[in-house]
């Protein structure tokens, strides 16, 4: 049993003639969070769907909890399925459904526990998250931006997964709603023994709760490492990143 | 970290001689191997009352919080049930993960409704949709009220009239309308004709086949036949349209702006379909009657010069205008309709699709209404 959960190897990906990776290579440990940094356009969000097998590189390795995303079988990517869960930018919110609905729906479909227990798991996944317990009988269109991240997060955490994936989860919160939800995302690593991989720039994130990330720019992986490793680093993506006014800030204040 | 087969969640109990109830439970307790302890709890939880209970965990495996929630509901429910419980050989992850949900567990049991409480649900019910109804229909008026006052002051100031959004809006409601028009009014025509033939030809009244397709359709079929599809095709687009730019924000932005959406957005669509509707009614007044004079022809052997010297004599005008002068209130009602269900959209995608179905049956219905209505009080007037 290795301690890497995600290996990324030589991953290329082209859309047409635009190549967005050439070549990435990184590692997930367990029990970490792990940021992917990069501009807007750096390939870090289709980077991510690689892995959670929403889209396919053209060429190198992804292997997730071992086993390798472009040689596996139906069966087994049914199941590595359900080791993870997903928290898209959005929310992704099943519209037509109400909350409590849209956080138990893994539940009804993939389990044959009862009703009863499954509704108890439901209200679990809510309280832990946050929400209060009225917010279960809305729809996401009732819901504010910050409740349809923690609905969403429910979600994701309904089948208690190993690994949790999150697309920018502090984008649209404003910075006492993200700092809590940073804080959350901690705990609940805690409780659940989750690896986490998110994809973000929120700068405050990097600082409080990312163990490890990995800044992506020019199709490559340009630093990998803890925040002070990739600090070091004399790339001029990396300079620009963190030597920037609100990087600045931010590091005079308690780097 | 490989992907591993659970053991099956398990539970056995057996009564020691002091009265002491021993719980053993084994196996893993996660999400997928959970449902055999869980029927048997369920079944042990129901037969036990006021017992002193000892939960053996020292034999379980892995646990997550399904697993834990499992034990947590049934820990409580014994307990509310007079039970003592002593759990023995919890490991520390175990205790730790405890500790850790509890205080996220949810406290009471979700409590069934009670049959009268459903009773009433019923008619909690109907006070809700009657509240709505009510509160739509308000809705409703304030909306064409609103829409009547822009529509009076832009006829004060006729230059603020948006001509070139009507236009654009008559060619792709009237212009664009124009094939599917012909095509069920021709068909119309033709079914008319048929259904006739076959009834007056036991007459041997063939020649009447003319006043009935001529009135039949000027003045009722052609322009119910046409305000359905209009408002099937045009009405939903006007709710779809306007519920995007709702969810967009391109009205908050136009009213910030100081542009009026009822005068730029719902007078043009209205005004359009007014103008455009009574036209395609012409349209397929004529070729409703072509294709009656078709199947007159083939079936009665109706020559064509014949069917069109009784129809100038049989048909008279009234009839025409009648048929016509409907299509601006149908128009009205289908394009009010169709905007104020646009605007009703909220934030939600789903939304649009329910409203756009809400507008067409609703606008369908009123057409219908209206016709009645026309026909009644015509009659009533000797028309």
């Amino acid at each position: 049993m290795s301690d890497t959960v995600i290996t990324v190897l030589n991953v290329v990906t082209r859309f047409g003639k635009n190549v967005v990776h050439d070549g990435i290579s990184l590692n997930v440990r367990r029990g970490e969070i792990y940021g992917l940094l990069g501009g807007s356009g750096s390939g870090k969000s289709t980077l991510m769907k690689e892995i959670i097998m929403l889209l396919r590189p053209q060429s190198g390795e992804i292997r997730v909890l071992g086993q390798n995303l472009l040689t596996i079988s139906r069966s087994d990517a049914a199941i590595l399925r359900h080791q993870w869960g997903v928290l898209f930018q959005a929310g992704a919110l099943y519209s037509s459904l109400t909350v409590r609905e849209n956080v138990g729906i893994k539940l009804k479909e993939y389990t044959d526990l009862p009703l009863k227990l499954i509704r108890d798991i439901v209200r679990l996944k809510i309280n832990m998250v946050g929400l209060p317990e009225h917010a279960a009988d809305l729809y996401p269109a009732e819901l504010s931006g910050g409740m349809v991240k923690r609905a969403s997060l429910a979600r994701a955490l309904a089948m208690d997964p190993k690994l949790l994936f999150l697309d920018e989860p502090t984008s649209g919160l404003d910075p006492v709603g993200a700092e809590a939800f940073d804080n959350l995302i901690l705990k609940l690593r805690e409780i659940l023994g989750l690896t986490v991989v998110m994809v973000t720039h929120d700068l405050d994130s990097i600082w409080t709760v990312v163990d490890r990330f990995a800044v992506l720019g020019e199709k490559k992986v340009i630093a990998e490492g803890t925040l002070n490793e990739v600090r070091q680093n004399p790339h001029p993506v990396i300079k620009k990143f963190f030597r920037g006014k609100r990087g600045l800030i931010r590091s005079r204040n308690g780097g | 970290m490989q992907l591993t087969q659970s053991q099956k969640a398990q539970i056995r109990w057996l009564k020691s001689a002091d009265g002491v109830i021993l719980l053993k439970s084994s196996g893993d307790w996660t999400i997928d191997a959970l449902r055999d302890a869980a029927g048997m709890l369920e079944h042990f939880s129901m037969a036990s009352r006021n017992v002193s209970i000892q939960w053996d965990v020292s034999d379980v495996g892995r646990v997550d919080s399904a697993g834990m929630m499992l034990f947590i509901h049934y820990y409580d429910l014994l307990k509310s049930d007079n039970c003592s419980i002593e759990v023995i050989g919890a490991k520390d992850e175990h205790e730790k993960m405890y500790r850790l949900l509890r205080e996220y567990a949810p406290g009471h049991p979700v409590v069934e409704p009670s049959f009268s409480s459903r009773f009433l649900r019923i008619f909690n019910g109907i006070g809700k949709i009657s509240v709505a109804f009510v509160l739509d229909m308000g809705a409703f008026l304030s909306f064409i009220g609103e829409n009547f006052v822009i529509f009076l002051s832009s006829l004060l100031n006729p230059l603020s009239i948006r001509f070139g959004a009507i236009v654009k809006n008559i060619e792709d409601a009237g212009v664009r309308a124009m094939p599917i028009v012909a095509l069920t009014s021709f068909l119309i025509g033709i079914v008319i004709a048929y259904q006739g033939a076959v009834q007056l030809e036991k007459f041997g009244a063939n020649i009447f086949i003319v006043d009935m397709i001529g009135i039949s359709v000027t003045r009722e079929l052609a322009p119910l036949i046409t305000a359905i599809v209009v408002a099937g095709r045009t009405g939903s687009s006007y709710t779809a349209q306007l519920g995007v730019m709702k969810i967009t924000e391109e009205i908050d932005a136009m009213r910030t702006m100081g542009f009026d959406p009822h005068r730029f957005l719902v007078l043009p669509r209205i005004m359009a379909l007014m103008i455009a509707l009574p036209l395609m009614i012409f349209f397929a007044d004529i070729v409703g009657i072509l294709g009656g004079m078709f199947i007159s022809h083939v079936h009665l052997h109706l020559s064509y010069a014949e069917f069109l010297h009784r129809l100038q004599t049989v048909l008279e005008m009234k009839h025409v205008w009648i048929g016509i002068g409907k299509g601006p209130f149908f128009a009205w009602l289908i394009a009010a309709v169709g905007c104020f269900r646009g605007f009703q959209v909220s934030k939600s995608t789903e939304s649009i699709g329910r409203y756009t179905t809400i507008s067409v049956v609703n606008a369908i219905f009123l057409v219908i209404a209206c016709d009645a209505l026309f026909s009644v009080i015509l009659t009533e007037l000797g028309i």
